[in-house]
């Protein structure tokens, strides 16, 4: 039940892949012409092909492999932003977002929050009002990491772009459980993880960047080797390059690359099919538990696999141990790096118990997990 | 002596794009260090016989591959 900390199991053919690579493609991608670099430079692309795949865009060059999405929000963030400028933001933000822009502030960026409802979801209009030509951008999740809401990230887009201003997009929760056309949704860039629903390792993220994103806008986050224009002392412009010094993860993109294979041939809406289901059958079960609120919209249909609880005269940090001790079930409890998001939707600063199902959770899981809460609740 | 060209790029990306491309499409080429006769941004480089040299232009240019340039290269050896 906590998929959405990390996914696992990880399917077996992600630990070969990553196996395979550290066995056969010794080499450092592209930094010399030999057999081995330029079979690791081989990974590394078909990874970048799959992951454009994956987000519908066309050039692979625009994908940018980072260690994370909290990598990829701090380039973006730290790389546009300076002094003076102005950002709209939503209420349910990861402190991935929020640390980044809260550091910003005090160098002098002004920063504008949209407020969400209660239940998590975003009132369009309350974030159109705040967006105008002197924004500089525009940063929200596509999913809560607390309530598993999805917010409307194309329209909010669509009203930005009215005005001329960039929409980044925090994909973290959404990227492999719903389809994301990045193109089609008017995402400027996009940040997102590789161990969560993408099934591959820690330790791999990346930036998409929209084929007519302008990258110069964009200062580097680590300026470094590259493999690329040695001759020179100044960090080249070209993708993706300008934005990947130092050696690249290697094993982590093998994994990430198998991960996203195994996610094709299962299908995008089987996937989606597959976390409605359990996550209403946790919605159903968990709203006749007496003493049990549920989070957020409670609603399978608008949110992501993500279910937050908590037990009427039981701390968070108890329920959690005892799933874990009792029943073998783990959870994530406490603010889940959101205090904004928990705020929000009125359970800070306790917390909640986070249920995050996952594509190898089967029905028979959430049956157990419904009658470990109930005991727990109980007694 | 054998005539080849060798195609040279700004990135390692680009590389492997092309590479794929000119497979797909049935060339046969090999990836080599970059001769140094020739100033690169990228380590690698793409060789193939001069001969398809427009055919080879054509394809890159419909696919709007990115590369840095295309030079004629002989040097003894099979291809």
């Amino acid at each position: 039940m906590h998929f959405k900390e990390t996914s696992w199991p990880k399917p077996t053919e992600v630990l070969k892949a990553m196996t395979e690579v550290l066995a056969q493609s010794g080499g450092n991608p592209g930094r010399s012409g030999h057999r081995l670099s330029i079979a690791a430079a081989r990974v590394v692309y078909d990874c970048r092909e799959k992951v454009a795949e994956l987000f519908q865009i066309p050039d692979p060059l625009r994908v940018i492999f980072t260690a994370n999405a909290t990598q990829s929000l701090n380039l973006v963030l730290l790389g546009i932003l300076r002094p003076g400028d102005r950002v709209v933001t939503t209420s349910m933000e990861h402190n991935a977002v929020m640390r980044p822009l809260r550091f910003l502030e005090k160098q002098g960026l002004i920063l504008k929050i949209a407020s969400c409802a209660k239940d998590g979801t975003l009132n369009v209009a309350d974030m159109a009002a705040l967006i105008d030509a002197h924004t500089r951008l525009v940063v929200m999740t596509q999913a809560s990491n607390v309530s598993g809401t999805i917010l409307p990230v194309a329209e909010v887009a669509a009203i930005a772009h009215r005005h001329g201003v960039p929409v980044l997009v925090d994909a973290s929760q959404s990227a492999g459980a719903l389809p994301v056309n990045v193109p089609d949704s008017g995402i400027d860039l996009l940040a997102f993880t590789g161990h969560k629903e993408l099934l591959g390792p820690t330790g791999i993220g990346g930036l998409i960047i929209h084929p007519s994103f302008n990258t110069s806008l964009i200062e580097p986050l680590i300026l470094g080797g590259t493999g690329s224009r040695s001759d020179s002392e100044e960090q080249p412009e070209n993708l993706p390059d300008k934005f990947e010094s130092g050696t690249a993860n290697l094993v982590g993109i093998a994994g990430l690359g198998a991960g996203l294979d195994w996610i094709h041939k299962k299908g995008l809406p089987a996937i989606r099919e597959h976390h409605k289901a359990l996550t209403a059958a946790l919605i159903e079960g968990l709203s006749v538990i007496p003493g049990v609120r549920v989070y957020g919209k409670a609603d399978a249909e608008s949110s992501v696999a993500i279910v937050s609880f908590t037990i009427q005269g039981k701390t968070v940090s108890e329920i959690g141990f005892r799933l874990d001790e009792e029943y073998g079930i783990l959870t994530r409890v406490g603010l889940h790096c959101a205090p904004a998001a928990h705020k929000t939707i009125g359970s800070f600063p306790e917390g909640t118990v986070r249920l995050s199902p996952g594509i190898f959770t089967t029905p028979e899981d959430i049956e157990q997990t419904l009658k470990a809460i109930q005991e727990v609740a109980r007694s | 002596v054998t005539l080849y060209g060798v195609i040279i790029f700004r990135t390692t990306s680009s590389v492997m794009r092309v590479e794929k491309l000119l497979l797909k499409a049935g060339f046969a080429i090999k990836l080599i260090p970059t001769p140094r006769e020739f100033s690169s941004d990228c380590g690698i480089s793409i060789r193939f016989a001069w001969d398809r040299c427009e055919e080879i232009k054509r394809l890159l240019d419909e696919n709007k591959a990115e590369f840095e340039a295309i030079y004629p290269f002989a040097r003894n050896g099979v291809l």
